[in-house]
């Protein structure tokens, strides 16, 4: 089960990474060998098995509705690679490319 | 601007509508909820999307979620799932949103309009989420498309936020802004939300389609947004049914896009962004475990569902006898049903006369005071006394309209505050009789006409009477003894 | 009490500060000196913190001094995957897109260990975000295995392995997804432990596949794994995955021996042939187990030979969202962009190492439309195949024994090439994670073949701990290897 070229493109602009021309002639070659190996799950008959999402049996784990202290804005902002008015400064926004 | 299309057509609306809980916490972790404040003042590690940070639900919001779903009669499901939908965004700390997908909590219910005719709107699914941060856009006009940079403040990041997402059920603008006002009436007196479009606590978008009558597929979907009022709903769907159905008067074939709407040219306009297919990769949140809601659970909210307007406009239709027009005012708001129910019932008398105390005379003074009634100082308990003091006759209805001006100002008792004016009305029979004598004597021609037959006469005499008394003989006492003696 | 402070057990340190034989100032000062001797080797250590080590360390003398409350071990030092969040202290997950991160809280693990008194040393080396099996994946360079500085000390906890086999720390914490505390140790030569999905809060530590991640402790002998583990177990409020439940008592009963145990011996390995060296140590690892009182009978656990496919359809799917969030807005590396999806798809690109970029194309192409029922939503259902078959054999066995790694340590670079090669170093591990049973590894001597560690890996069911280190502990104990000079790394 190969990947093909454009496949890795739209994979990759989902993912949001700028990969190189030929980081993606290798990618390509990589996932496919990655994919030839766990396409043997194919060959499994898996009828009436349910997916596993949680191995632990637990359920409806919820928190009271009580406030806590937040971080102060210096906190939040600490790790800012840029910062403005107390806000995270950022390029322009534009539509997914 | 909108100018009736020629041919005819079948408009089909569905509404999705996000509502953010009023809860103290937010959905996934302790920061405060709240509007506006300094940016970046309320997030934690988990609402910052640091790494290693995990997300815990809120109770109360899931108990919120549940109590809007049977609120929109929806089946409760057994067991829901949250689900992380993948996409980035800089406003989203961790470039997914906590989401729910297969397994909403509520779904397949309903919820009826009447707007002229009663019309069941269907429900398709209500589910919890959680809210954005927000973006400023810096340089240029501040709208997004031609700024220079974006600012993110994360102090709503996380916010507790219900999807209610109808079916395509509805046929007009004005049923969509109809649907939306019952819906946001519906929320305030549930408690679960502020419901405040211009703040964004409540958001709708549509998705609208015209197709030519006898056309069996649906025409292009066009999606609308930025509508920050139940009024802009009804103004901007309007622009746009007409917009598409002009277009295909002309020939034109419609588009699928999203469009904006502008509050004061009052059009939608296109958004222009690239229609990308999204892929949103969703799949089941391994960081929060499957949520069971136990029936006894789901009955003890049951339990304590408010009135809802429906019923509440049935109950005061049957128990106080009001027309829909005056329900309609009355139910608008749930604070104002609130009080006109407690005027009414210390009255205990006729409700529709405190109806049109609130309606003709309070409200007025409430708008040019700028304020809502729960706020102003007059207590429904005193708008009760008031109509009392009118029907024992003890003062006029001219004067209860300035005992109210009084009332609304100092907050002042009726009673106290008609005897400080001194304005009171001669209801002694005894005392009247003696200047109905005076004013009888006064003027034989018009009491030779009453006794010809003349009662329209009567009017001019109760006239004289009131004037003798400077207004405070009691006219209807006045009229009735006038009539004995020239009868 | 032992001659060398740092090769002994935190159970015999703790004794030692209790008659006051030793202070916690000097024996952190002994942890600081050795990994001063040979961190030049093995470059197992990312961040120090030798200064507030050593003050955290005086504090716990003037508890023990004034008599206050302290914890067992309290005054032992202890180090951390640099994946645990540690406040204050940079915390990179082996990333250049996290290099100068400095976090403003602390993960649960961290803070339990801090309020039992455990100084905090350092971080240790790890591949990026737990991504690899041998070091080689960290943006920061590789570590060593003191057995051998020429080859791995396996992952992706490699750092925290080496330092402990090394004898630099008495204990450190490192974390599994598929197998990356249990096949370091292996390869070094120590305990590790993959506890129960549930039993360990996994709250501040840097999120690679939510639903298999667990934190596990390493040490030097099987009770000092099982101290560590109790002192961060039990309910956190913070991670709703947690189990709710106070942590169980690991100690309490460990010397219980084997007598009558059922022990299910794996034979069929699939993708996973171990190593002639590797074979023959467990064949006697198991033959001692027996004479023990064991009682050891043959299992067959034909689905494990998935685990492989499973696993590396999961894993990476989940990685994928966990790791969107390194866009460069809010903390880390930010390349430049004209707008922010240049500026983000450039941070990304630059700011990843090319394992990480592998697994996040790799998950995310396995989530996308059109893909998810044939692959992501396959892999679940084999996740459920794997855990019915471990349920089945528990109905017969209390346990089941296998090789930990089906090699001995690899050369560095030997597998560097072929990713998939790679991946397969973890095919006697993944069954477990996905299931979310609880396993440890334990020395088993060296192999003939060349002279390098081999473990023996015990895998117990979900909650099973006590009875696993109660087996772990009497195979240890009988070994008796790990204090010989045979169990002691040339370095
Ligand atoms: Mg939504
Ligand atoms: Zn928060």
């Amino acid at each position: 089960m190969g990947i093909d070229r454009a496949t890795v493109d739209h994979v990759a602009r989902l993912a949001r990474l700028d990969l190189s021309a030929d980081e993606r002639g290798r990618m390509q070659e990589e996932l496919t060998t990655i994919l030839d190996h766990v396409t043997r799950i194919q060959s499994l008959d898996l009828d009436g098995i349910e997916p596993t999402a949680h191995t632990v049996p637990l359920r409806n784990i919820m928190r009271p509705d009580e406030v806590v202290p937040s971080l102060t804005q210096e906190e939040a902002l600490a790790n800012a690679p840029a910062a403005e008015d107390g806000r995270f400064r950022v390029p322009r926004i534009v539509e997914d490319a | 601007m909108t100018v009736a299309a020629t041919g005819t057509y079948t408009t089909t609306i569905g509404l999705e509508i996000h509502v953010e809980l009023n809860t103290a916490s937010k959905m996934f972790c302790g920061c405060a909820v709240a509007f506006g404040g300094e940016p970046n003042t309320r997030t934690c590690p988990v609402c910052l999307g640091l790494p290693g940070s995990l997300p815990v639900a809120n109770e109360k919001a899931v108990e919120y979620t549940i109590k809007i779903g049977l609120a929109l009669h929806c089946d409760i499901v057994g067991a829901s799932l949250f689900h992380r939908k993948n996409y980035f965004y800089p406003d989203m700390p961790k470039n997914y949103q906590i989401s729910q997908y297969e397994f909403p909590i509520a779904s397949g219910g309903w919820l009826e309009i009447s707007n002229g005719a009663t019309r069941r709107i269907g429900i398709t699914r209500v589910h919890l989420e959680e809210d954005t941060g927000k973006s400023v856009h810096a340089g240029g006009s501040g709208r997004i498309a031609d700024s220079e940079y974006s600012l993110e403040d994360f102090n709503r990041a996380g916010t507790p936020l219900v999807e209610i997402v109808t079916e395509p059920d509805i046929r007009s603008a004005e049923e969509a802004r109809a649907f939306v006002a019952e819906l946001r009436a519906i929320l305030e007196s549930l408690g679960v939300s502020d419901v405040r479009m211009e703040e964004g606590s409540l958001r709708v978008d549509a998705n609208v389609s015209v197709r030519a009558e006898g056309e069996t597929e649906h025409g292009a979907k066009v999606e609308v947004k930025n509508m920050n009022s139940i009024r802009s709903v009804g103004r901007a769907l309007e622009f746009e049914e007409t917009r598409q159905r002009r277009a295909l008067d002309a020939g034109e074939t419609l588009v699928q896009e999203t469009r904006h709407f502008d509050e004061r040219s009052g059009s939608t306009s296109s958004l222009r962004t690239k229609e990308y297919a999204f892929d949103y990769r969703y799949f089941a949140e391994p960081d929060l475990v499957p949520f069971e809601p136990s029936e006894a659970w789901v009955d003890s909210i049951a339990s304590t569902m408010p009135e809802l307007p429906a019923a509440r406009r049935a109950r005061f239709a049957s128990e106080f006898g009001l027309g829909d027009s005056d329900i309609e005012v009355l139910t608008a708001s749930p604070a104002v049903a609130d009080w006109f129910e407690q005027a009414a019932t210390a009255y205990g008398g006729d409700a529709k006369k405190i109806v049109n105390w609130i309606i003709a005379d309070l409200f007025g003074l409430l708008n040019e005071a700028g304020i809502e009634l729960p706020a102003s100082k007059v207590a429904p308990s005193a708008l009760a006394e008031l109509v009392r003091l009118i029907d024992s006759g003890a003062i006029s209805g001219k004067q209860a309209k300035l005992v109210l001006g009084e009332m609304f100002t100092t907050g002042g008792e009726p009673g106290a505050i008609a005897a400080a004016k001194g304005l009171r009305q001669e209801s002694d029979a005894g005392a009247i009789e003696a200047v109905v004598d005076e004013v009888i004597a006064a003027n034989p021609e018009a009491a030779d006409k009453v006794r010809a037959g003349q009662q329209s006469t009567i009017g001019f005499l109760v006239g004289q009477v009131m004037k003798k008394t400077r207004g405070q003989a009691n006219p209807a006492l006045a009229s009735e003894l006038l009539r004995n003696k020239l009868s | 009490m032992a001659p060398e402070l740092t090769r002994t057990s935190a159970h015999d340190l703790a004794d030692a500060l209790g008659e006051d034989e030793v202070s916690a100032a000097e024996l952190t000062q002994a942890f600081i000196d050795r990994a001063g001797e040979v961190e030049g080797s093995l470059h197992a250590y990312l961040q120090r913190a030798d200064e507030d080590a050593l003050m955290a360390a005086r504090a716990s003398d003037d508890r023990r001094a004034r008599g206050e409350p302290r914890s067992r071990f309290d005054g032992i030092p202890v180090a951390y995957k640099d994946i645990f969040v540690t406040r204050g202290i940079t915390t990179t997950c082996g990333s250049r897109i996290l290099e100068h991160w400095v976090p403003p809280y602390d993960a649960t693990v961290v803070d339990r260990c801090s309020a039992a008194g455990l100084p905090l040393l350092g971080k240790t080396n790890l591949d990026e975000f737990a991504m690899g099996s041998s070091t080689e994946n960290s943006a920061f360079g590789p570590s060593h295995n003191p057995w051998d500085l020429s080859r791995v000390p396996g992952g992706s906890s490699g750092g925290s392995a080496a330092l402990v086999a090394a004898g630099a720390i008495p204990w450190a914490w490192g974390t599994e997804t598929g197998g990356s505390v249990r096949q370091p140790a292996s390869l070094c030569g120590v305990v590790g432990v993959k506890p129960t999905y549930g039993l360990v809060s996994r709250y501040g530590m840097g999120a690679f596949a939510s639903s298999l991640d667990q934190a596990g402790p390493l040490a030097r002998t099987v009770a000092d794994a099982a101290a560590l583990l109790e002192m961060a177990a039990g309910a956190d409020p913070m991670d709703s995955t947690c189990i709710p439940e106070p942590a169980p008592a690991l100690l309490e009963g460990i010397d219980g021996g084997v007598d009558g145990l059922r022990v299910g011996v794996l034979e069929s390995f699939g993708d996973a042939e171990p190593q002639p060296g590797v074979r023959s140590q467990v064949e006697e690892a198991y033959t001692r187990l027996e004479k023990l009182g064991a009682r050891l009978e043959p299992v067959a656990l034909p689905s494990f030979e998935y685990g492989i496919s499973a696993y590396y359809l999961i894993a990476p799917a989940e990685a994928s969202a966990n790791l969107a969030r390194y866009d460069g807005v809010r903390y880390g590396y930010r390349a430049e962009g004209a707008d922010i999806v240049e500026m983000t798809s450039r941070t990304r690109a630059e700011g990843f190492g090319a394992e990480v970029k592998r697994r996040v194309m790799l998950g995310t192409y396995a989530l996308s439309a059109g893909y998810y029922d044939a692959y992501y939503g396959k892999a679940q259902r084999v996740r459920t195949l794997i855990m019915q078959e471990l349920e089945r054999a528990y109905l017969s066995l209390d346990l089941i024994v296998c090789p930990t790694s089906p090699t001995t340590a690899f050369r560095l670079g030997e597998r560097t090439a072929d990713p998939l090669a790679m991946y397969l170093s973890d095919v006697l591990t993944v069954a477990v994670n996905l299931a979310g049973n609880a396993a440890i590894t334990v020395p088993c001597g060296l192999s003939p073949a060349d002279n390098l560690p081999v473990g023996l890996q015990i895998i117990a069911p979900a909650l099973g701990e006590a009875t696993m280190f109660r087996a772990a502990y009497a195979f240890e104990q009988d070994l008796g290897w790990i204090n010989s000079p045979e169990g002691r790394p040339p370095l």
